[in-house]
């Protein structure tokens, strides 16, 4: 499933990487000890997390992620989103906490490792 | 000016921290301090400083040099250690703190964990606020707080999985102006700077983080410094003038 497709059933806000969301979805994750997302990320999968510092998109960079969701309603800092948009890393979020962000990707297929 | 060797153990706990043992009441902390043979320790509690000018009256005279600090949660839960200068005022610190400490409802019985002491160890009060918290700091935020107030910023324990900047962030931020890392004594300094030397350009430390008294000292660095002041500390983490820092 595209990124973009699943940002629409899902009802994300996307706050920057618009050229991304063409990006296949491979699977998922939830973590946010960065340190844990780097070892156990894999390429495609779409991260949920609450962590909103800049270092996020470096991880994404990293581990070749589809995207980045920030559950809660997280707000990402000026400085993360300049990051993200600079890599073009797609920067989503939802007022959802993480768990049932999860349960609902879980639900429309996306599925963890 | 003649310089000398400090030994210095630059994070240890009180009886304010919810984690520390009740025995490290002032006079204990002191005592053990000089039985180890330090001439130099810094106060961390959690997210608060309120003890550490009772610890620094009660090493009046023994010798002991005291720098009060304390230890930030920021909203990472990257732990950031914030160490001064004899004698600094941290109140509008400790304030800036506190406003930014969520204000959660805590049980009695943990609060009375959180003691507050006189420099001869008599019990003057309990922190109210939950102080192992996370504040709404960033990591950025809580080392310009420091900078603000004239300390010393240091990573605490970058080896451990838990409140670790590194645990936390994966890496640490290149942009973020700390002043050394510190490790834990779970590593040696020999196998810490094999680990993170290549991760960091910054000075490595390695304190003992001590929550019960006989931990005091078990990780220390030796200063050589003029004298037991925070700007000659700073000099020596950065190789400075004649000033160096080394582990003990």
């Amino acid at each position: 499933m595209k990124l973009s497709e699943l940002a629409a059933r899902l009802d994300l806000k996307v706050f920057t990487g618009e050229g991304g969301l063409d990006r296949p979805v491979g699977g998922g994750y939830a973590g946010d000890l960065l340190s844990d997302v780097m070892a156990h990320g894999r390429k495609d999968d779409l991260w949920v997390t609450i962590q909103v510092h800049p270092n996020v998109v470096a991880v994404a960079v990293l581990k070749d992620l589809a995207g980045i969701v920030l559950a809660n309603g997280r707000e990402p800092t000026a400085e993360t989103i300049e990051r993200a948009e600079k890599e073009g890393v797609p920067l989503l979020g939802t007022p959802a906490t993480a768990f049932e962000l999860a349960g609902r990707l879980h639900g429309i297929g996306i599925k963890g490792s | 000016m003649e310089l000398r060797r400090y030994r210095a153990d630059l994070h240890i706990h009180t009886c304010l921290s919810p984690c520390g043992e009740l025995e490290m009441f002032p006079r204990a902390v002191v005592g053990k301090a000089r039985a180890m043979g330090l001439d130099i320790i810094a106060v961390t509690d959690h997210n608060s400083a309120e003890n550490a000018a009772a610890v620094e009256e009660a090493a009046t005279g023994t010798g002991l040099t005291v720098f009060p600090g304390l230890e930030l949660t920021t909203e990472e839960e990257a732990h950031i250690l914030g160490l001064f200068d004899p004698g600094t005022d941290l109140g509008p610190l400790l304030a800036a703190v506190y406003e930014n400490l969520p204000d959660l409802p805590s049980k009695r019985s943990f609060i009375e964990d959180q003691v507050i002491v006189d420099a001869e160890d008599g019990v003057t009060g309990f922190h109210p606020r939950c102080l192992i918290g996370a504040t709404r700091f960033s990591v950025y935020e809580a080392v310009g707080l420091i900078h603000k107030y004239g300390g010393l910023a240091i990573a605490s324990h970058i080896d451990r999985e838990a409140f670790s900047i590194i645990s936390q962030l994966g890496f640490i931020p290149s942009d973020l102006a700390l002043d050394a890392v510190e490790v834990s004594p779970l590593l040696r300094f020999d196998e810490a700077r094999a680990a993170f030397g290549p991760l960091s350009p910054l000075p490595l430390v390695r304190f003992s983080d001590a929550h019960r008294s006989e931990e005091i000292g078990r990780a220390t660095m030796d200063f050589l410094l003029a004298e037991p002041r925070l700007e000659e500390v700073r000099r020596a983490l950065a190789g400075r003038d004649g000033r160096e820092s080394r582990p003990s």
